[in-house]
């Protein structure tokens, strides 16, 4: 009874949008990525010469960054799963009436600027923090060792501050396990972790699938926490990106390099996606 | 009197035995402590630190006063920056909920063709890198000639935000049960009055929650923003650029502020909802 129109004409305006600065930004993005400075003209003057050079060019000059990149969004994406994947568990099962109370605390931190909270890191962790001058008293760190301004410190802070992106979607799958199903695991002799591994974590991989992707994709295009925490060792493909434009205007580069990462972004995540076998992502 | 009854029923456990088998029975729970203390330990500095009698930098604890909160505006542009945020969130808010609620009803609401591509395309921006976005958006901002800034900024937040909106206002949309509309149609409401009188209402929690989402995510952004505001400085901006000198105490008071204002807000949405179901 519904007209067949009223669809079309509730996402014209969404989509037209959507298309204009979402698809055709990445056209164009993908047109800049092949040229090449004019000859004599001024800086940031390109023109289109199909050179596909530039991302050999790019990569190759870059790859310890797009490297780095990934090695960290990896440590980072497993480090929040397994900080987040207890405390999502507490939530779920053991929260009772204080469940959505709870998830409002895992989201709370979020509520105070991005940046504030990774600058505060650089500084609980710097020289004048409490943090570095009490393990060195411990002796667990040496007189010279510092927290800020190493890989470390980097990886903590992309760790933290993606953390709730993979909190709420394992809080989401693991809150929907009927705990009936971990007793009828128990009461077939299953042990804990028995229960755990067959039951409760395939039960929860949906959750796994969009908690890793959520932390992953951002995690591998940043360089807020690399620039603020790290040191120039540790820059990332999103620090080169960023100095291209700004500092250099080298379009073309920058272009190529965001290309190539967006690429391997979603090469990996389709081929995750067919390992996981989930399909519940949007 | 009642210790001895205690004491004669229950076989003596040492306390040692006692407090392994509490920590063994509370381990997720203590955890849950710990794991939460970890996340608000950089909130609960911010927060510390907008007390801090500072002067320039706010790098030392040099003792306690209140002048950074009595006069949030007292360090030169931290109130520029702000204002400019809260307006670019409020009209990306705005744009992002209008436009993205309407792609939820088309995707949630009707089958059409094309309807797996729409998902597709609501799924991209997502999983597509801040970076590249903001990077793409202002290579096509400069083809046109269109000079970074404010505007630029506000579409640039508009299009991150639509799909997040879609995807919460979806989720509120599918957990409907279509039994109440047909209800009202039952009695005689037509289609527009149905939508208006039942169907809007039970989705204006999802538009409400996707809308805060969007302030947030807006407010919040960073890399996107510092593609495409050219001169125009936000918030986060604002932090980051004077990141390496030290920011001011006064950044530290409007943090904790958004902190607590989104707290409370969020706090009495929750409450408002509890009674509703109670009363329903």
């Amino acid at each position: 009874m519904r007209k067949i129109g009223t669809p079309y004409l509730l996402l014209l305006p969404g989509f037209g949008f959507l298309f204009t600065f979402f698809i055709l930004p990445i056209i164009n993005l993908a047109q800049t990525s092949t040229q090449t400075a004019v000859g004599g003209g001024d800086t940031g003057q390109y023109e289109q010469t199909l050179r596909f050079q530039n991302y050999i060019d790019a990569f190759v000059e870059n790859r310890a960054q797009f490297g780095r990149s990934f090695a960290y969004a990896l440590i980072a994406t497993i480090l929040a799963l397994a900080i987040a994947y207890p405390l999502a568990y507490a939530i779920a099962f053991k929260g009772g009436k204080l469940k959505n109370f709870m998830l409002v605390l895992v989201v709370a931190p979020f509520f105070t600027s991005f940046l504030l909270r990774t600058v505060a890191w650089k500084q609980i962790l710097g020289e004048e923090g409490f943090v570095v001058p009490t393990l060195r008293n411990l002796g667990i760190i040496s007189q010279s060792t510092t927290l800020t301004s190493t890989s470390f410190a980097v990886v903590m802070g992309m760790t933290y501050n993606f953390l709730p992106f993979m909190t709420l979607p394992l809080y989401a799958s693991i809150d929907r396990i009927d705990p009936r199903t971990l007793e009828a695991s128990g009461d077939l002799y299953a042990n804990g972790f028995t229960t755990f591994r067959k039951v409760t974590l395939p039960l929860s991989m949906p959750g796994v699938v969009a908690g890793t992707l959520l932390t992953f994709i951002p995690a591998a295009g940043d360089y807020v926490n690399a620039a603020i925490l790290g040191n120039p060792n540790t820059k990332m493909i999103g620090n080169v990106i960023e100095s291209r434009y700004f500092k250099i205007v080298d379009y073309p580069t920058a272009a190529a390099l965001s290309f190539t990462l967006m690429a391997v972004i979603l090469i990996l995540v389709t081929v995750y996606v067919r390992k996981a076998g989930t399909e519940e992502l949007v | 009197m009642s210790q001895k009854i205690k004491d004669a029923t229950i076989p003596h456990i040492p306390t040692s035995a006692r407090i392994s088998r509490w920590i063994g029975r509370n381990l997720i729970r203590i955890y849950a402590v710990f794991a939460f203390t970890y996340l608000f330990i950089p909130v609960a500095y911010t927060f510390a630190f907008s007390f801090n009698n500072s002067g320039k930098s706010n790098l030392i604890w040099q003792g306690f006063t209140l002048n950074n909160w009595r006069n949030p505006c007292g360090a030169p542009e931290v109130c520029t920056a702000l204002a400019n945020s809260i307006k670019i969130g409020f009209l990306a808010t705005t744009f992002s909920t209008i436009l993205g609620t309407m792609i939820a009803f088309a995707i949630g609401r009707y089958s059409f063709k094309g309807r797996s591509t729409s998902n597709l395309l609501i799924f991209l921006p997502m999983a597509t890198p801040e970076i590249v976005l903001g990077a793409s958006l202002l290579s096509l901002f400069l083809v046109f000639k269109i000079n970074p800034g404010f505007w630029p900024t506000v579409i640039a937040h508009v299009m991150f935000c639509i799909s997040f909106v879609v995807v919460t206002v979806k989720a509120r949309i599918a957990s409907l049960d279509p039994r109440l509309e047909q209800a009202a149609m039952d009695l005689y409401a037509n289609e527009r009055e149905t939508f208006r009188r039942v169907t809007l209402p039970l989705v204006a929690p999802g538009i409400a929650a996707a809308a805060l989402l969007a302030f947030s995510l807006s407010f919040d952004d960073f890399i996107i923003t510092n593609f495409n505001s050219g001169t125009v400085n936000t918030f986060p901006k604002f932090i980051y650029t004077s990141a390496a000198r030290g920011i001011p105490a006064q950044a530290n008071v409007i943090g904790s502020s958004m902190f607590f204002l989104a707290l409370a807000i969020v706090i009495t949405g929750q409450i408002v909802g509890r009674k509703r179901k109670v009363s329903a």
